[in-house]
């Protein structure tokens, strides 16, 4: 499932919600049933920033969230190897990330996400700070890893070709405050290839589609943005 | 873009550095001999020389630096134990951090050097009074440098951590602290200043050895060679403390672009 809409809208706050990073104010977020007290369990978060601790190298980066996990020795090993190499990074696991490139550290984070194996990803604009053919890669390798793994994916973005091309629904958001304006189905079959599904009339037609919802946001929130005082 | 500066040549520094060092310490020297400088006030750089040699040969100059030196690396070690401790909890901890923070910044307000007579007076001449000297230096200096260096961290990391289920404890020991010593490192190469001042003023107000023992002796019977002697020696004292911290930070910190 994606998420667009206008910025400052509240995507980013859903997911921090979502994840019990934050607390809401009033109302209440239930994940599985159980509302949401405290950090809610099996749960992975990709930030748009990068989270990856700059003291660890790779395969420690890698490592940590089976560690505070109570996973060790041999087994930690095995997966902390697995998971390194799915990402395609074997051999620099003893870098430190300042060490590698922008799209390198999403891999690392990534790995880092997938490895305790969480059956929610959230994730917030994560390949945005990415040049664009970096981020067609990571789009590619995203769908490459999640497919078949049965995960639910809740994906923030204000780019809808990026939202379209990776989920099966699609929630356009309004200008704060944040309500739900409009919900997609993607119909377009699935494996996907992100190259080519682009390309596809299907795509194009709900592109169209969805751009007419999200521009009226888009501009109510630009309007309220520049007549502030 | 950084416009890209040419490499300096460092033997062409270094020869620069020593140059000068010498001129000055000619000048001074030949002022000294020809009557320019009052050689009681200002003493020169042989006579210095001589009263160092002379205090070696009297084994001087070994009992006064393991004396001195041990004072400072006590009370760094102890300062920079209780600063950091004290910079991570209230760092950490909200609460504690309300509680406490204007406190310290009170304490940190009260110049140190005037508590030195009470010191000598609660812990004796002996080496205590002169290692919680230090430590009061020392202590204030870690303490922000840790408090700022963990309040520095940046959220996404801590966000990180906490939703792959750390604990606060987790948070402390993977971030926060790691965050936190790149600060904390830059803060001992001043700190060993500091500890160096506190040992040695404690030693100025009551001692019976140690190099500010060593120079207030000389002062009181008004041998300014042995003063500037003793001001050499605690000089080299602090450049090979500096020089090893130095090492140290780079050992431990490995995950920085060597430039910085």
């Amino acid at each position: 499932m994606a998420l667009v809409g206008p910025s400052g809208c509240g995507k980013s706050t859903t997911l921090a919600l979502v994840s019990g990073l934050d607390r809401s104010s009033s109302g209440s977020v239930s994940v599985r049933g159980t509302p949401v007290d405290g950090i809610t369990p099996g749960l992975g978060f990709l930030f748009q920033r990068d989270a990856l601790l700059p003291w660890k190298t790779v395969a420690d980066n890698v490592a940590l969230p089976l560690q505070l996990r109570g996973v060790k020795g041999d087994e930690a090993r095995r997966r902390v190897d697995e998971w390194v190499g799915r990402v395609g990074l074997r051999g620099f696991e003893a870098s430190f990330p300042y060490q590698l490139s922008g799209g390198m550290r999403k891999r690392v984070a990534l790995a880092q996400t997938l490895v305790y194996d969480p059956e929610i990803l959230l994730m917030d604009e994560p390949f945005s700070a990415l040049d664009v053919q970096t981020r067609n890669l990571m789009e590619a390798e995203l769908l490459e890893l999640w497919q078949g793994s049965g995960k639910t994916v809740i994906f923030v973005t204000h780019d809808l070709e990026e939202a379209i091309a990776l989920a099966d629904e699609v929630i356009v958001m309004t200008a704060g405050p944040a309500r739900v304006k409009a919900r997609y189905e993607v119909t377009l079959p699935r494996p996907r290839d992100i190259e080519q599904v682009r390309f596809d009339p299907r795509f194009t037609e709900l592109y169209s589609r969805m751009w007419n919802d999200l521009r009226d946001e888009v501009l109510k929130s630009y309007a309220r943005a520049t007549t502030a005082p | 873009m950084r416009e890209q500066l040419r490499p300096l040549n460092a033997w062409v520094v270094l020869g620069t550095q020593l140059a000068l060092t010498v001129l000055a310490l000619a000048l001074w020297e030949w002022g000294g001999r020809a009557g320019w400088v009052d050689r009681v006030f200002f003493s020169k750089p042989t006579d210095i020389g001589l009263q160092i040699g002379d205090w070696w040969r009297h084994g001087y100059i070994v009992e006064d630096v393991v004396a001195t030196m041990s004072e400072t690396i006590a009370g760094l070690i102890a300062g920079s134990f209780v600063g950091i401790v004290l910079g991570v909890l209230l760092a950490s901890n909200r609460f504690l951090g309300a509680v406490f923070e204007p406190l310290l910044v009170l304490l940190n307000s009260i110049p140190r050097i005037t508590l030195v007579p009470l010191f000598i007076l609660w812990f004796g001449f002996s080496f205590s009074s002169k290692l919680v000297s230090a430590m009061a230096l020392v202590l204030f200096v870690v303490f922000f440098a840790t408090y700022a260096g963990i309040k520095d961290v940046d959220p996404t990391l801590v966000a990180n951590v906490r939703v792959m289920g750390a604990t606060r404890l987790d948070i402390v020991r993977h971030v926060l602290v790691p965050s936190a010593l790149s600060w904390i490192f830059s803060s001992l190469r001043s700190a060993v200043g500091f500890a160096l001042i506190g040992a040695v003023v404690a030693e100025y107000f009551g001692a019976n050895v140690g190099v500010g023992y060593r120079i207030v002796n000389s002062e009181a019977s008004y041998n300014t060679a042995g003063v500037f002697a003793g001001l050499v020696i605690l000089m080299v004292l602090v450049v090979l403390v500096d020089t090893f911290i130095r090492w140290l930070q780079r050992r431990l910190i490995v995950w920085k672009p060597a430039s910085l």
